[in-house]
């Protein structure tokens, strides 16, 4: 009867994002009456699991898993919610989970409601909080099928400790080479580098910066904050920037705890893309610019000359925060 | 090469939400609709396979008569034949059935639909339909090209991307990059023209269950002025984000 939480690994270690779930989780159980099963397949070490409200742990180790491979996943996840007899499922927002969310919905006959940004407002009727319209929006949805499915948007609910103590058991489900249509060839990733959809804070730049070669200060700046770097479609568009980065309602979504934005006006598409982060700061030299009313805050000034300081200010910052 | 490409008749972009009825529905009132843009790429991406390769290319959505005109936009843009299931898009689940049914029935290839739409941006639709269906599936994908039964797609992932070979039948959440905007066509008026002559379907749904319901919306709370600082005085800003906002 447990609460079913999918805890997303990385080269073995957690996802930030799966704390976040598992918080999450542990709020429902609560509500429930009941505890938190996590699952978490490759993982190196599950001890901090517990931290955030998880009482048992299904390790599921498999060569076989090695790699994300969506109908695989979600085959697991659905042979550990009947293994707990689980009546909730809790995913993240990541573009895995958003991958095997579908599947596993079909898998599980089950209601699924991703881009969920707080905690259940009723076990009972279960009613949960999400985006919709791209940001514009908010829907009070329902849920009545038998099992459900949450997907918990990034950086909504917040990372919540609970330590409890967690039991863990080994969990070999049954993965068959008919899991294995979608095969992964080659894998083409950044590391050692925040990614946008992990990162706490996002660094983005457009066509303001006027070419791809003035590109340096916004990497030093998101190197000084350990921030993912970013940009508009039109600097994706014309070759600046690798699509990877193009951030808005036709690139990736954002969700970060700060965003900060150097010479992008803010077109509506931009900013359906990039609305959900927390603080949002802008830069730019038109006072006029749409991105000023969407801003927590802003200077008004040429990027040229307000990024090296602010990021000789925030090399200060960490000199006496450290 | 029999394609299937499901659309999703969405709110343009730059309208204005507002919700009526006690705030329990989408105030469609003054709303231009189109295409989904994530499903603009996938149907643009099948016109490259049609003329190219040979493929027939069918749009499918579920809505009422008002989503037509939605439909006959993309016979314009080239698709050969429309199919409308007369019912209300309540639920991705309940849109995924009715949709598996069509492609069931149609002996379809390939199905593309965007990776979300950008209404409910539920992203269901075509993982529901693939695991229905026990099909290949692809989703965020940003690179498709088809060779006999064998397909090669490139999907986005968190940081990067991935290279993926795969067979037929597939089903496709596309997005930018299937093809890119610069490649999106504007119908001319012997597209629109021949698209009044091209069949449209409509299809009575079959019985689905409908798991999840929107009870109430809102919009977000209105946000407050910008805080400005002055561009002399930046070290201010590092303060207000540490400070206020907690956000370093």
């Amino acid at each position: 009867m447990s609460v079913l939480v999918y805890t997303e690994t990385d080269n073995g270690k957690f996802k930030k994002n799966a704390f976040e779930v598992a918080s999450y989780a542990k709020n429902v159980a609560d509500q429930m009456g009941v505890s938190v099963t996590a699952i978490a397949i490759n993982a190196e070490n599950t001890d901090a699991l517990g931290t955030y409200g998880v009482s048992k742990i299904l390790n599921v180790s498999s060569n076989q898993l090695a790699t994300f491979n969506a109908k695989a996943y979600a085959s697991a996840i659905a042979q550990a919610a009947e293994a707990e007899g689980s009546k909730v499922v809790i995913i993240s927002s990541s573009a895995d989970s958003k991958y095997l969310g579908g599947i596993l919905a079909a898998k599980l006959n089950a209601g699924y409601v991703p881009n969920v940004v707080a905690a259940p407002e009723s076990a009972s009727p279960f009613m949960v909080k999400r985006t919709a319209f791209s940001n514009k929006g908010f829907a009070h949805t329902e849920i009545d099928s038998e099992i459900k499915i949450v997907g918990v948007s990034n950086n909504a609910f917040g990372v919540v400790e609970n330590a409890t103590s967690a039991s863990s058991e080994t969990f070999a489900p049954t993965i068959g080479d008919a899991d294995f249509g979608v095969k992964s060839v080659e894998v083409d990733k950044v590391v050692g580098k925040a990614t946008i959809a992990d990162a706490d804070i996002v660094v983005s730049a457009g066509r303001g910066l006027k070419g791809p070669e003035n590109w340096g200060m916004v990497e030093e700046l998101a190197d000084v904050l350990g921030a993912a770097t970013a940009c508009s479609k039109p600097v994706s568009d014309l070759g600046w920037r690798p699509h990877s980065e193009h951030v808005g309602q036709t690139g990736k979504p954002v969700a970060s705890n700060l965003y900060i934005a150097i010479g992008i006006s803010g077109a509506i598409q931009h900013l359906a893309g990039v609305s959900a982060s927390k603080t949002k700061v802008v830069i730019n030299n038109d006072p006029e610019a749409p991105f000023f009313k969407a801003a927590d805050y802003g200077i008004v000034g040429d990027a040229f000359e307000v990024v090296p300081e602010l990021i000789e200010k925030l090399k200060e910052f960490r000199a006496q925060n450290a | 090469m029999k394609i299937l490409v499901c659309i999703s008749n969405v709110p343009d972009t730059t309208s204005k939400i507002n919700f009526t009825e006690d705030d329990t529905k989408f105030d469609t009132n003054g709303v231009q609709f189109v295409i989904n843009p994530n499903d603009e790429f996938g149907l643009t991406r099948a016109m490259w396979f049609k003329e190219k390769q040979g493929a027939a290319v069918h749009v499918a959505t579920v809505g009422d008569a008002s989503v037509e005109p939605t439909i006959r936009k993309a016979l314009a843009i080239g698709a050969d034949e429309g199919i409308r299931v007369n019912a209300e898009p309540k639920d991705g689940f309940f849109v995924a059935r009715q949709l598996a049914e069509i492609v069931k029935n149609g002996g379809y290839d390939v199905v593309i639909a965007g990776r979300e739409s950008i209404d409910y941006n539920g992203g269901m639709v075509p993982g529901i339909m693939a695991s229905l269906l026990d099909v290949n599936f692809v989703n965020t994908c940003i690179g498709l090209e088809i060779e006999g039964t064998e397909a090669t797609a490139v999907r986005e992932i968190d940081g990067g991307k991935e290279k993926i070979n795969t067979t037929l039948p597939l089903i496709i959440g596309g997005q930018k990059g299937l093809v890119e905007e610069s490649d999106l066509r504007i119908p001319n008026m012997r597209g629109i023209m021949m698209a009044r002559k091209k069949a449209l379907n409509v299809v009575d749904p079959v019985d689905a269950p409908i798991p999840t319901a929107d009870k109430k919306f809102e919009r977000p709370a209105p946000k407050g002025p910008v805080k400005l600082v002055d561009a002399g005085n930046v070290g201010e800003l590092v303060s207000l984000l540490h400070n206020e906002a907690k956000a370093l």
